[in-house]
């Protein structure tokens, strides 16, 4: 599997690690990793080996300590903070694990909400969030809240507001990880469907083996060490 | 939707807290707008009086008086214009509590010199005729509803006997800030008595009020006044109405400035306790908020969502405290009005009650506000789950 196209994302030489005190713990070394566009990519291994780090570290919500990551051809490890927060506006949809969905916005304005930040007029935003939420089959919960929707629904409707923006590519962290079997059994299916259908390239952590399934590619963490893809 | 959709959904979303912190902000802003009208109330003798108002006073104390002959002399100094008297007579209307300012004076030169106390002219004429009238102020007037003709009895404290005097007229203020509880009555009447009944206390003046030409020229004849009766058996002693009014005023100043102290500690208060609110509110949201920050908001939008919050908070208390201290003013000046002839809300006191609520509203986001914006996203998120 693997390069059947352009990679999407060039990961070259990048290193991180936290310092707890004087402590310092080196979680990803030297890491180098070519995704593709179109790509279903799973990262699977033990807790604390740095799959999180990683991920957060592709979609520009952390910073590397040294190396380089390209997203569509572009540094964004160069970026100061708010070029940062632009690009993923634009390029980045997150899924975590638990739905992250803002309690007081109903489905339809959780949905709507990296809209804002767009030029978009309302009209043009209803017809997304309404394409989008239709997308996950939650358009007769649009003015739910959060508390009135299931774990999965509300991860559908994380989903949801995770494509409205159309992005580059989506990051998932865990996705099912709080979920009942059937319930993740549906936002793996939407997700594989994305991929499938729209060419979304996804990459996503899981504990899961059923959820790995879906995806086209493994890589195995150890301890900061990327196994080759499976 | 909107930010502000979201401010508002925030800020209602504990509402017992958010209630409780609006009932804090109410309760702030009245004490402060009550305490800062209690102020204003306290100076507005003090702004009510004119530039062109000289007082002369016995120079040893304000309560040995001035015999009349000064009058003569004083008329003759250049720069004045005219003269008038008046005696603090301290008559009590049935009973102590009643309080009302009531005095004895020359009615022509008197209202001509004071022309914001504003009569009808058959009034103002019935007024002069008759020896035994009395004029007295709309709000006192109302306060014990005396009609025209009605006769009015004051217990003397100083001039000991029952005074009855018929009440000729009712003036009203020319300016909002014009005291409308006063009582002045002929300055003869009171004389013709006493030359019968004490005459060594006939013939004399608690007060002389001379008007002058043009403010300017204050100095120089309160200066020629008291040199002319320089050496004499009573010395004198001039000043503006405005030293003269605050010469009252200073004895309690230091009180004023306590209430001033006060009302200030009010608002320090309360913008802890916003603050402490605000404090608890964003501290539960970091995960809430760096969310928003995952999807591409900045440090910006968080501070709209924490300040607009806060002021949201604060404003909603300031227009209830605002409207609130009316009837608070309405209740405070029937029970203790007198003693402060002008108890009104001014302008200034609603717009400085609004400044320290936006104040507070502002203070009481800052540290939240840089918290959220200085958040690290990936720390953020791990504190949800
Ligand atoms: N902010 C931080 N400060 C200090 N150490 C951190 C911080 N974030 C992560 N770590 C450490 O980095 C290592 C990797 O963490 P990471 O969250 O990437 O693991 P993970 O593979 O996602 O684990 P899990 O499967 O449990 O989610 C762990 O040892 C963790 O304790
Ligand atoms: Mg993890």
């Amino acid at each position: 599997m693997g390069n059947r196209k352009q990679p999407i994302v060039e990961i070259r030489n990048l290193s991180k690690s936290y310092r707890r005190g004087s402590e310092v713990i080196s979680v990803l070394e030297n890491i180098n990793l070519d995704i593709p566009e179109g790509e279903f990519l799973a990262f699977m291994g033990p807790s604390g080996s740095g799959k999180s780090t990683l991920l957060n570290l592709i979609a520009g919500i952390d910073g590397a300590d040294s190396g380089m990551i390209l997203v569509g051809g572009v540094d964004i490890t160069s970026m100061t903070e708010s070029e940062l927060a632009y690009w993923r506006s634009i390029n980045v949809g997150f899924i975590f694990q638990f739905y992250n969905l803002i309690p007081v916005l109903t489905a339809f304005e959780n949905v709507e909400l990296p809209l804002l930040l767009t030029w978009l007029s309302r009209k043009e935003r209803r017809e997304h969030v309404e394409a989008a939420l239709r997308m996950v089959n939650l358009s007769d919960r649009m003015d739910h809240y959060p508390g009135q929707l299931s774990g999965g629904q509300q991860q559908r409707v994380a989903i949801a507001r995770a494509i409205v923006t159309d992005p580059t590519i989506l990051v998932a962290d865990e996705p099912t990880g709080d979920l009942d079997r059937a319930s993740a059994e549906s936002v793996l299916g939407l997700m594989a469907l994305l991929n499938r259908e729209f060419g979304k390239t996804i990459i996503m952590v899981t504990h899961d083996p059923h959820a790995a399934e879906k995806a086209h590619t493994i890589i195995t963490f150890e301890k900061g060490i990327l196994g080759a893809p499976v | 939707m909107h930010l502000f959709k979201l401010i508002y959904r925030n800020t209602f979303r504990h509402k017992q807290r958010t209630w409780l912190t609006i009932l804090g902000v109410t309760i702030a802003i009245l004490a402060f707008g009550i305490l800062r009208t209690l102020v204003n109330a306290w100076y507005a003798g003090v702004e009510a009086s004119s530039s062109v108002r000289l007082i002369t006073r016995n120079s040893i104390s304000l309560v040995f008086p001035l015999p009349l002959s000064y009058k003569e002399k004083i008329q003759r100094i250049p720069g004045v214009e005219n003269v008038s008297y008046a005696v603090w007579f301290n008559g009590t209307y049935i009973s102590e509590k009643n309080f009302i300012p009531n005095f004895a004076i020359e009615p022509e030169s008197f209202l001509e010199i004071y022309p914001e106390y504003v009569l009808p002219d058959d009034q103002k004429a019935a007024f002069f005729r008759d020896r035994g009238a009395v004029i007295a102020g709309r709000k006192v007037a109302e306060r014990f509803d005396w009609k025209i003709g009605d006769t009015i009895p004051l217990i003397g404290t100083i001039y000991p006997g029952t005074w009855n005097f018929t009440l000729r007229g009712i003036y009203h203020g020319a300016e909002k800030n014009t005291d409308e509880t006063q009582f002045f009555f002929h300055w003869n009447y009171l004389n013709e008595s006493l030359k019968k009944s004490l005459p060594n206390r006939a013939d004399q003046v608690g007060i002389y009020i001379e008007k002058i030409a043009d403010p300017d020229l204050a100095p120089r004849v309160s200066e020629a006044i008291d040199e002319t009766f320089k050496n004499s058996l009573a010395e004198t002693l001039t000043e503006t109405e405005k030293s003269f009014q605050l010469s009252f005023i200073s004895m309690t100043e230091a009180i004023v400035v306590v209430i001033q102290l006060v009302s200030f500690m009010v608002i320090i208060i309360i913008m802890a306790v916003v603050a402490n609110t605000m404090v608890m509110t964003a501290r539960e949201r970091i995960g809430e908020y760096a969310i928003m920050k995952t999807l591409g908001f900045g440090g910006w939008h968080l501070s709209v969502l924490i300040f607009g919050e806060s002021l949201l908070i604060t404003t909603i208390g300031c227009v209830f405290g605002v409207a609130l201290t009316f009837p608070s003013a309405k209740i405070f000046r029937e029970h203790i009005g007198t003693y402060f002839p002008v108890f009104t809300i001014s302008l200034n006191t609603m717009l400085l009650s609004l400044a320290a609520s936006t104040l507070v509203g502002i203070m009481a986001a800052v540290a939240p506000a840089w918290h959220a914006t200085r958040i690290r996203i990936a720390e953020g998120l791990r504190r949800i789950g």
